[in-house]
């Protein structure tokens, strides 16, 4: 049995007091210790970022790479050595913004991972500049007329490109997320976990109070059903007074290991590479 | 009875010109020749004018020539263009009618092979093995060669369309034994040629098989591109994993992630998509994971020349990457070399925990020649993870564990009880974020000096000819290899010879400060402007070179060419 002592990283938090990221990552260790692996066999990959910083706060394998390419490298740990569980914790400005061409393809990929995306709808680390979630109008020492552009539509992007998991969860409701995210590592294939989280430091707006009075759980209505896809999009378009959290969209497909052959194989990294024999293929060039 | 002859055959983009310079090469190879191809296409897949160019003789060959014995023009412009590089006895091969070609030039030999592909074939589509047949009478080669090279190109296509190309052949064979009476293009004979017969990428394909690499990731991008599609022929077989990528960016990331779980790894590219790969280069100089990178240049800036060559990519590659690491670049002047570096590079990318960077061009990346097999023996693989059953008795990991020579011990994620920490962050050696500035310098120290330390002390030995007696000496690297040997080797007196850099980085300079003597007219020979590998010279040895002959046409060096600037230089004494 896994217990949350197993998850204890002696590395000191560098996090603001009160910031949300405490939630994700106290949710984290509470599904880790529900999945019951070893820390050695899980991989957490990150890219730039607040939620960058978070696999160096938790007992598990690491790597904290560059801004927004951490898709890219945990989808290839993944395929070269499928018994790893493989989880990236992101933020909206490197996973929508620097990482969006990953975001895309890695969907498409459908590589058997879990991206947690810390979304403060700001800039925390660089200190309070908009980011591709920042609502409309809300004003930044960068944008002093307010932000112009229209916050992206991630979870309606990713229904759309037809990811197979879906899910929104709120910082402040760590249960609950924790089982988010316990399901998403279930879920064969690419799983989004969107997490709603305060930043204290640089955004005045989206406040745990004003988190607070707009989330709630779809799937408290018995009626969702998360395998619609239309009511799926439908809910994942829902932001404003209500916002919606929970499993929005869920999908059985093939992952990239099973198209690919690789979960039929011994993982790729056992492979056997001392003296390749060529011949066969070098009568080939004769 | 010449020892050796150069055959072009032109036309536009999809008229089958690469087709015909293979069944060719086939053929003359196994009548025991030498083989020596490249194509020159435009970025295009109709129309244009395109050529390959074939060299046989009974030596081994490493370069073209300038002048061309027999060319075949498959449309009427082609005639017009190659006339200027026609050989003084040469003949070009036309079929007068069908081209439209109404002037008169003896150099002309009109045969009619879309003629002979609809009578013996049905159908013009069959032109290619007439002129095949064509070029086998002429230059009385015995047919049965042409036959097995068509059988062998044709293999997945039925036995009916190999019997129609082979009789096509066979009358464009007849016509040019009854029609072309001198026997000034007949070759003398080859011995028995057991070579294999490849180009760059696809030695560098074969090295990687051969390195162990099982994941292989690209976004496709000339001259680089058949690497991958090399790779992919074969990945089943070996159990490789070839992810074309959204981009060079998530390329590079990808193997980077794939090199930390214990997988060797690569990427290829060319200088466009390299320099997408020049942040995710820097990753693997920071997290310490090894991984191989080959830049196939081509003409740039920008998007240049993409079917064209060019080695302007020099001072790119020794210093891409934000910050200082360390970094090895080898620079391969043949195939064979090629396939034995790209091996190399995957050990020394895992012994040192470095990237890697192979440098090669369009020049080499797509010629072809018959080169010796290979030998397994000088392409072993060498591991320097610790092994699985090493990885029972360790406790108390540190990835970035600070060591005598600079490099901590690599483990794979899982095979460990510990847990690994890789972070682009400046780092402890347990791989936390850190802000000390002790730990900081250790790192760098770790990273950059005492790594390039290492790697100083294994760096390939340049190859050299004729350095002792000859007066001028050419300093050249990667694809300019055969160039400069078969000038030097032309050049009679033995008045010229040449040293030839096969890693650039760290810079031979103790090997090149050596063989450079003064008194000597020492000039580079380099496929670029800026003569980037002089500067290198006199940066990293002190030593200021005569002169440097550059190219940068997008055209590659042949012998000839390279002979007349050397002559000119030895025949009017120092530049």
């Amino acid at each position: 049995m896994a217990d949350v002592k197993d998850f204890i990283s002696s590395d000191p938090i560098a996090w603001c007091p009160g910031c949300g990221d405490y939630g994700i990552l106290n949710a984290l260790k509470a599904a880790l210790v529900k999945l019951g692996r070893k820390p050695k066999d899980i991989v957490i990959a990150s890219g730039i970022g607040q939620a960058a910083k978070l696999p160096h706060y938790i007992k598990c394998n690491c790597i904290n790479g560059l801004h927004g390419r951490s898709l890219s490298y945990a989808s290839a740990v993944k395929i070269v050595n499928r018994e790893l569980t493989v989880i990236v914790t992101t933020g909206d400005g490197d996973c929508y913004g620097e990482g969006g061409n990953h975001f895309i393809h890695n969907i498409r990929r459908n590589v058997d991972i879990t991206v947690i995306v810390h979304n403060n709808q700001i800039y925390g680390l660089t200190k309070g500049q908009a980011s591709p979630t920042t609502d409309e109008g809300y004003v930044t020492k960068v944008q002093p007329q307010g932000v112009i552009l229209e916050p992206i539509r991630a979870l309606e992007m990713a229904i759309a490109l037809g990811a197979g998991f879906v899910a929104r969860g709120y910082s402040s409701n760590m249960e609950h997320l924790s089982w988010l995210i316990l399901e998403g590592i279930n879920h064969k294939g690419f799983s989004l976990v969107e997490v709603l989280q305060p930043c204290v430091s640089f955004n005045k707006k989206n406040t745990h109070e004003w988190y607070s009075k707009r989330v709630y759980k779809v799937n408290d209505d018995p009626a969702y059903d998360p395998g619609n896809f239309v009511a799926a999009f439908q809910k994942a378009s829902e932001w404003g007074d209500r916002i919606p959290t929970g499993i929005i969209y869920r999908a059985e497909k093939p992952s990239y290991g099973e198209k690919s052959g690789l979960d039929k194989a011994a993982p790729l990294v056992d492979s056997d590479i001392d003296d390749i024999d060529l011949t066969g293929i070098l009568k080939g060039f004769a | 009875m010449p020892d050796e002859l150069t055959i072009k055959i032109a036309g536009e983009a999809g008229q089958g010109m690469q087709t015909i310079s293979t069944v060719l090469a086939k053929a003359f190879k196994k009548a025991g020749l030498h083989i020596f191809a490249n194509q020159d296409f435009m970025s295009r897949i109709r129309g244009g004018n395109n050529f390959s160019q074939l060299r046989v003789a009974t030596k081994p060959l490493f370069t073209l020539r300038e002048k061309s014995d027999i060319t075949v023009s498959l449309d009427k412009e082609s005639a017009k263009i190659h006339k200027p590089s026609v050989a003084g006895k040469g003949i070009i091969i036309l079929d007068r009618q069908r081209s439209g070609i109404t002037d008169n030039d003896p150099s002309y030999f009109d045969a009619p092979f879309y003629d002979m592909a609809k009578k013996a074939g049905g159908s013009e589509l069959y032109a290619n093995s007439a002129a095949c047949g064509i070029v086998a009478g002429i230059t009385r080669l015995d047919f049965r060669h042409i036959e097995g090279a068509l059988n062998e190109a044709f293999g997945d296509k039925p036995a009916d369309v190999k019997k129609i190309n082979i009789d096509t052949a066979r009358s464009g064979y007849d016509f040019a034994k009854n029609n072309f009476k001198p026997d000034i293009f007949v070759m003398k004979k080859g011995g028995p040629n057991g070579n294999l017969f490849m180009n760059g990428n696809e030695a560098i394909a074969l090295g990687a098989i051969r390195a162990g690499c099982k994941f292989y990731s690209a976004y496709p991008m000339s001259p680089s591109t058949s690497i991958m599609e090399n790779v992919s022929r074969y990945a089943k077989d070996f159990n490789i994993i070839v992810e074309q990528a959204e981009d060079e960016i998530a390329a590079i990331n990808m193997i980077i992630g794939a090199s930390f779980a214990g997988v060797r790894s690569m990427c290829a590219t060319s200088g466009g998509g390299f320099a997408l790969m020049v942040e995710g280069l820097s990753l693997a100089g920071m997290l310490e994971t090894p991984i191989v990178a080959v830049d196939a240049q081509r003409p740039a800036p920008a998007t240049g020349f993409p079917t064209r060559t060019e080695q302007a990519d020099l001072d790119f590659l020794i210093h891409a990457g934000h910050g200082e690491f360390a970094r090895a670049v080898f620079a391969p002047g043949t195939a064979e070399e090629a396939f034995y570096l790209t091996v190399k590079a995957f050990n020394l990318a895992e012994k040192y925990q470095i990237p890697v960077l192979i440098m090669t061009d369009q020049h080499l990346a797509d010629s072809s020649r018959d080169i010796e097999p290979f030998d397994m023996d000088r392409a072993k693989v060498e591991r320097h993870i610790i092994s699985k059953e090493d990885s029972r008795k360790i406790a108390g990991y540190k990835r970035y564990q600070l060591t005598e020579t600079g490099v901590s011990p690599m483990a794979v994620p899982s095979w460990i009880e510990d847990v690994i920490y890789a972070d682009s962050d400046e780092h402890t050696e347990e791989g936390h974020i850190t802000e000390d500035g002790n730990i900081r310098m250790s790192m760098v120290e770790k990273r950059f000096y005492k790594k390039m330390e290492l790697l100083s002390q294994e760096i390939e030995e340049p190859t050299r000819y004729n350095i002792e007696s000859a007066d001028t000496i050419l300093v050249g690297f990667g694809s300019t290899y055969g160039a400069m040997k078969e000038a030097c080797e032309s050049i009679a007196g033995r008045r010229a010879g040449f040293v030839h850099l096969s890693q650039v980085w760290p810079f031979p300079s103790g090997q090149i400060a050596g063989l450079l003597k003064k008194g000597k007219n020492i000039l580079t020979v380099e496929n670029n402007a800026g003569g980037q590998l002089a500067k290198l010279i006199r940066r990293s040895t002190g030593i200021e070179v005569e002169g440097s002959i550059l190219k940068y046409d997008g055209r590659p060096f042949n012998s000839d060419f390279l002979k007349e600037r050397v002559l000119e230089v030895v025949n009017n004494g120092r530049r």
